[in-house]
């Protein structure tokens, strides 16, 4: 069943059409990823799926209730949290989680079950005031204050940009955590790398989408075959391949260089090698590898 | 600079406003000031004397009373300032005693204003007692006596109190609740106060009231230290004086809701209840210049503030010790202007964030 369904939204701004006929749907208990950068139209979607924005166009439910009609009702069922951090700095961690509860009318006991593993990371500084944390623990009591009336559907605008590596995993686990309770998740994130965490996802660039997945799926519909390619001297390696021949794409990932060839064939793969060893390359590594979301996303781009 | 036009029209704004109000409108100086005369004498010098005034530009004769006692319900309706009281015989005692005496009464709930008006009457008579010894080369004398109602001492006290309580209200309902409100919007709080089941416009009128408290406590001290060290009088009764105290408090809280409604940062919510509020309230409540010397567009101004019928109520409680039946005026623009920034503010608010 389609806890979220979005159909032909659109939403222009003054002069930037930040959504344009987006259509999807998220199903009960999923874990689904909007992926896209920065401007993309995540946050507008966010907004409008959260009743907190109008569409210009189109229509969206979320548990079966228009977001302009029973926009009270959903305001009842959601939890949401900001791309913002946007608690109160002047209160303490423990009195922003009292404050959420009452706002919805339980007390913090009632659902403690459902946010004890995230709390337990946070209950230490349970004094201090919530301006005073560090990123990631600003976003685990967001989190905390955004589940705490045990919302059936999750939003999470970004909830890990400008969160260190080690807090961004323990967050994602928590959130593989919250939809084994069955909680729906929505989340956007301009990492690609969190996106193979997700069950489905959404790729979505200036207000379009580009690709609906899941991310093996995605992964599967690369077009090429993509490679790997080292060499002992990798400032000079980006160099030597912009002028490379029956070459289609190669962008620098950590340690490797992804390319793909114009002709893909045995004796492509040897020519690069011998143009290489001739640029002066030693330790030429050229192997076959699976291309990453990133790649699908940079591929579904240039489209 | 160029690209940020408000901060643009206040700094150039400002200053031609302030030129043409301190220039024109705001003077000291008192004009067509309404008064009324007692004439129990009916004679000829009484009638010349009364013919001056009339002919004088600082004074409008608003009406000729028959007995001295309805002198002090003249000065209740608020718009008579000075009464000048002719004794019976006043033209005989001029004429074989060569000494007179005119009364001169003062409104003194605003010393200021009771002083230059004496003066310019005192004035007046003295004129009148020259032209009357170059015409007959005799010693004519006639002597007036002032005396000031409400506030025989003139202490400035009196004038200053109310309008500290008005300034200090004013500024703390108004800035702080749009202050606070606005911060909400700021720091993204209100994007979850809206994602939740609580009616938004509830709750942000739950923040306001402990403001109400918090100038009541503030209104309290004032009242009592001009009490205690001031010796400024609550001729009035103190539960009306409470009661309407409460009333303006929630007006001022109700148009600092209206503000943050209209304005997205702190920044803005500051300048407008500061600049755009502070300096109407001082200039035109009355406390510093007369309202009543203003052209008449400023005086119709005058009426927008909600503080200027505060500023009237308060003076009429405490300094001149009338009853609800001569506030009733004021008490109504009050809860009016209350119900319009409420339901204003109520009709404004976004129940979502565009």
């Amino acid at each position: 069943m389609a806890i979220i369904s979005v159909e032909n939204i659109s939403k222009k701004y003054t002069d930037i059409q930040a959504l344009d006929n987006v259509s999807f749907q998220v199903n009960e208990g999923e874990l689904y990823g909007m992926i896209g950068a920065d401007g993309a139209g995540k946050t507008s979607l966010f907004r409008i799926l959260t009743t907190l924005m109008l569409a210009d166009k189109g229509k969206a439910k979320v548990n079966g209730w228009d977001v302009v009609k029973d926009y009270k009702k959903i305001r009842n069922s959601i939890g949401y949290m900001p791309g913002r951090f946007s608690l109160y700095q002047d209160l303490t961690v423990e009195e922003n989680l009292h404050f959420f509860a009452t706002l919805f009318n339980i007390s913090v006991k009632k659902n403690y079950d459902l946010i004890q593993d995230i709390y337990i990371h946070i209950e230490p500084f349970k004094t201090r005031l919530a301006g005073k944390l560090s990123g990631g623990m600003k976003q685990k009591l967001a989190l905390c204050c955004a589940l705490i009336h045990r919302p059936s559907v999750l939003f999470l605008d970004e909830p890990t940009t400008g969160v260190d590596v080690v807090s961004r995993k323990e967050f994602w686990e928590m959130l593989c955590k919250l939809k084994k309770q069955g909680i729906t998740i929505l989340v956007s994130t301009p990492y690609m790398d969190e996106a193979t965490l997700c069950d489905r996802i959404t790729l979505i660039q200036s207000g379009k989408i580009l690709s609906i997945d899941t991310p093996q799926g995605i992964i599967k519909h690369y077009p090429d075959s993509m490679y790997g390619l080292k060499s002992s001297n990798m400032n000079m390696l980006i160099y030597d391949m912009q002028k490379a021949e029956n070459i289609k794409s190669c962008f620098a990932f950590g340690e490797y260089l992804h390319l793909s060839f114009q002709n893909d064939n045995e004796a492509a793969r040897d020519e690069l090698r011998n143009y290489l060893t001739e640029q002066g390359h030693q330790n030429i590594e050229l192997k076959q590898i699976m291309p990453n979301i990133e790649d699908c996303f940079i591929k579904l781009m240039e489209k | 600079m160029l690209r940020d036009r408000k901060t643009l029209l206040i700094l150039f704004g400002l200053p031609v406003i302030q030129i043409l109000l301190f220039g024109f409108a705001l003077t000291n100086e008192i004009k067509n000031s309404k008064i009324v005369i007692c004439d129990y004498s009916k004679d000829d010098y009484s009638r010349m004397i009364i013919d001056k005034f009339s002919a004088n530009g600082n004074f409008v004769i608003k009406e000729s009373l028959l007995n001295h006692l309805q002198i002090e319900s003249s000065f209740k309706k608020g718009d008579v300032k000075l009464a000048v009281v002719f004794p019976a015989n006043f033209g005989n005692d001029l004429l074989h005693l060569n000494q007179a005496h005119v009364q001169i009464i003062a409104d003194a709930s605003d010393p200021n204003t009771a002083n230059i008006l004496t003066a310019y009457a005192t004035n007046i008579i003295m004129d009148y007692q020259k032209t009357l010894y170059e015409n007959l080369n005799l010693p004519y004398h006639i002597g007036t006596e002032s005396r000031m109602l409400y506030n025989p001492g003139l202490k400035g006290a009196i004038n200053f109190v109310p309008g500290v309580m008005v300034l200090i209200l004013m500024l703390i309902s108004v800035m702080m609740t749009s202050v606070s409100i606005v911060r909400e919007k700021e720091y993204g709080t209100m994007e979850i106060l809206l994602v939740s089941p609580v009616n938004p416009f509830l709750l942000i009128v739950s923040k306001v009231i402990p403001y109400l408290f918090l100038s009541l406590i503030n209104f309290t001290v004032i009242v009592l230290l001009s009490v205690t060290l001031l010796g400024v009088p609550v001729n009035g009764s103190l539960l009306l004086l409470f009661g309407v105290s409460v009333l303006f408090i929630i007006t001022a809280l109700s148009l600092g809701l209206l503000i943050s409604n209209i304005v997205e940062t702190q920044q803005e919510a500051i300048l407008i209840s500061l600049i755009g509020l502070m300096v109407p309230v001082t200039i035109f409540t009355g406390f510093i210049f007369p309202i009543e010397n203003m052209p008449d567009a400023l005086q119709y101004f005058s009426n927008i503030l909600p503080s200027k019928w505060y500023y009237i109520f308060i003076k009429s409680i405490m300094i001149k010790g009338l009853d609800i039946s001569s506030v009733w005026r004021e008490i109504l623009i009050l809860t009016g202007m209350t119900c319009l920034f409420l339901f204003i503010s109520f009709k404004k608010f976004k129940n979502r964030l565009l």
